[in-house]
Formats: C-alpha cells, sequence, structure tokens
C-alpha cells in the first residue's frame, strides 16, 4: 500500500502522519505542494498545521496549490482522501466536501481530547469501528465549527455522510459535549462516493498509549482493511 | 485598476467575534450596542482585467460563498 503525506508551508502534523502510516505498513511518502502530481498513491493524506499561516480563511490559499489540482482528480478516480483538521478545511474550501469549518464558538484555540461517536461504518475509513462506539481522540483548532446550509446537512443526514459526532464518554451528543460549536456536534464527513473523508480530530495523535489514546487506529485499520479487500478482489 | 473587495460573514452564520465585539462596546460603555460584525476588506491593483474576472476572484478566492457574502467596488 502506497501513502502520500502532501506538505504545504506551514503543515505541521505532516511528520506524526507520516509515521503513523508507516506503522501501519504503508509505504509513505511526503509531497510538497508544488508537485504536480500525486498519482499512483492508495492513500492521500492531508495533515494539520497552518497551510499559508491561514492567511485569508483556513486552507483558502492551499486549495490553489498546484498539487491540489491533482489531489481532486484522484479523488474523482476513488483513491482514498483523508484531510484532518487543517486539511479538512483545504477539502471543504476546494468543494471536495461541502459545508466550511468556522470560528469556534468561544473563538478559543481548543486542545485537548474530546470523545467522538462512530456514526457510520459504511465506509472505508470506519469499516473495522462499530456504530456508537466512543472513541478519544484528540483536538487542537481554532476554527473547526462544522457549518453548512440546510439542504447540505439533510443530504449528509440523509446519506449516512456524517461519519463523527463530538459526543460524552457514554456517547451522548448535545450543547454542553459540542466543543466547538459544530453545527449538530459534527466532527467529520465524507462525500457522496465515500471516497473522501474530513475531520477536525487528530487520530494520527491516537495512536500510541504513550499519547493518551489507541482509539485513533481504528481509522487507519479500516483504511487497511479496505485497501487490502479492493486488492484482493 | 483598482478595486475593493469587502468580505462579510452571512447574515444567518453566528459570528462569534462580532458578538465579542459587540460585548465590549457595552462593557465600555455602550450599553446600547445591539450588534457588531467582523469582516474583511481587501483592496487589490489589477492590470488588464475585467470586472467580471474580478468578481470570479472576490467569488472563488477572497470570500468563502458557504459562509461569506462579498461586495466588489471598482474605483473607475
Amino acid at each position: 500500500m502506497k501513502a502520500a503525506v502532501i506538505r504545504f508551508p506551514g503543515s505541521n502534523c505532516d511528520q506524526d502522519c507520516h509515521l503513523v502510516l508507516k506503522e501501519f505498513g504503508f509505504a509513505t511518502d511526503f509531497v510538497w505542494h508544488k508537485e504536480d502530481s500525486v498519482a499512483g498513491y492508495d492513500l492521500i493524506v492531508l495533515p494539520g498545521g497552518f497551510s499559508y499561516g491561514d492567511y485569508l480563511r483556513c486552507g483558502a490559499i492551499a486549495r490553489f496549490s498546484p498539487v491540489m489540482k491533482s489531489v481532486i482528480e484522484q479523488a474523482k478516480r476513488g483513491v482514498l482522501v483523508m484531510g484532518i483538521c487543517n486539511g479538512f478545511q483545504i477539502l471543504c474550501e476546494s468543494g471536495l466536501l461541502p459545508g466550511a469549518l468556522i470560528r469556534n464558538r468561544d473563538l478559543h484555540f481548543i486542545c485537548e481530547h474530546v470523545r467522538l461517536r462512530v456514526e457510520n461504518t459504511s465506509n472505508p475509513f470506519l469499516s473495522a469501528a462499530q456504530v456508537g462506539q466512543v472513541l478519544n481522540v484528540p483536538i487542537a483548532h481554532g476554527e473547526g465549527s462544522y457549518t453548512a446550509d440546510a439542504a447540505t446537512l439533510a443530504s449528509l443526514n440523509a446519506e449516512g455522510r456524517v461519519l463523527v459526532r463530538y459526543c460524552d464518554v457514554k456517547g451522548k451528543t448535545g450543547d454542553a459535549t459540542n466543543p466547538n460549536g459544530a453545527l449538530e456536534n459534527i466532527a467529520g464527513i465524507c462525500n457522496t462516493t465515500r471516497n473522501v473523508f474530513g475531520l477536525m480530530p487528530h487520530p494520527e495523535r491516537a495512536c500510541d498509549a504513550h499519547l493518551g489514546s489507541t482509539d485513533g487506529r481504528v481509522f487507519f485499520q479500516s483504511i487497511l482493511a479496505t485497501l487490502g479487500n479492493a486488492q484482493a478482489a | 485598476m483598482k478595486a475593493k473587495v469587502i468580505v462579510m460573514p452571512k447574515r444567518s452564520i453566528l459570528d462569534p467575534q462580532g458578538v465579542a465585539v459587540r460585548d465590549a462596546m457595552r462593557h465600555h460603555g455602550l450599553p446600547g450596542a445591539q450588534s457588531a460584525r467582523v469582516g474583511k476588506m481587501i483592496e487589490l491593483e489589477v492590470d488588464g482585467a475585467t470586472e467580471a474576472q474580478l468578481h470570479e476572484i472576490a467569488r472563488d478566492l477572497l470570500s468563502n460563498p458557504v459562509v461569506e457574502d462579498y461586495e466588489l467596488v471598482v474605483e473607475k
């Protein structure tokens, strides 16, 4: 399996993603944002950070990086694309995912472990998880409040494209367990063809017991299982 | 050609920065402060562009139509 971690000026979770993907057995390359092509990979990861200093809007300028044309092409061909934190913002800005991420409700940059409820497992990114499973994964963002218009929200819900929501340890969602004011506690969504996934939490930071949680591993286990099955078939 | 692009959060979107500014105005001795909204203004100097191209830039790069509205003011 081959994975690419795209590096933008200001990416800062690229090393973490690279480390975890390698540990899961992916032959992993860093791909600089000025490259024209990111063809030939099974998985493309847009890591967290502050691409272009978050100038203008988070992800707004990264979206016009040369490599993004190729990311969009690969996504349309069905390659798995995962955007984490700033990567999620870039996916929304580039139109690969609907909606937008805006300033946190309470204006603070939030860096803490949160709980996520798995909403859907019929997708390549959580196929190894259980619906309703509660995951302990950290967030670290200032602009992570997901928003979308009513029609978009309705289709996300109807099509099972909200993959994770912020919740409490028992899996209950609501205002009290909503760290950033995201619409309906949405933490991560996928596209209609279910091969592009964006989420604000950082599963790559929850893959080693030394870091306080290994709940992030299920995302990478799911991706591996999905790709393995595709290769076998 | 010189132009200004004013980008504002949509009315339907909660603007937490605006709320914070409004509250600060109240604390600063203006109890009647009803609302404040925070956007941004971008000044452009462009050669050889049509107004339609500037609209395209304002829509696709300078603002995010999901959460923001823009106004383009071209200085003739």
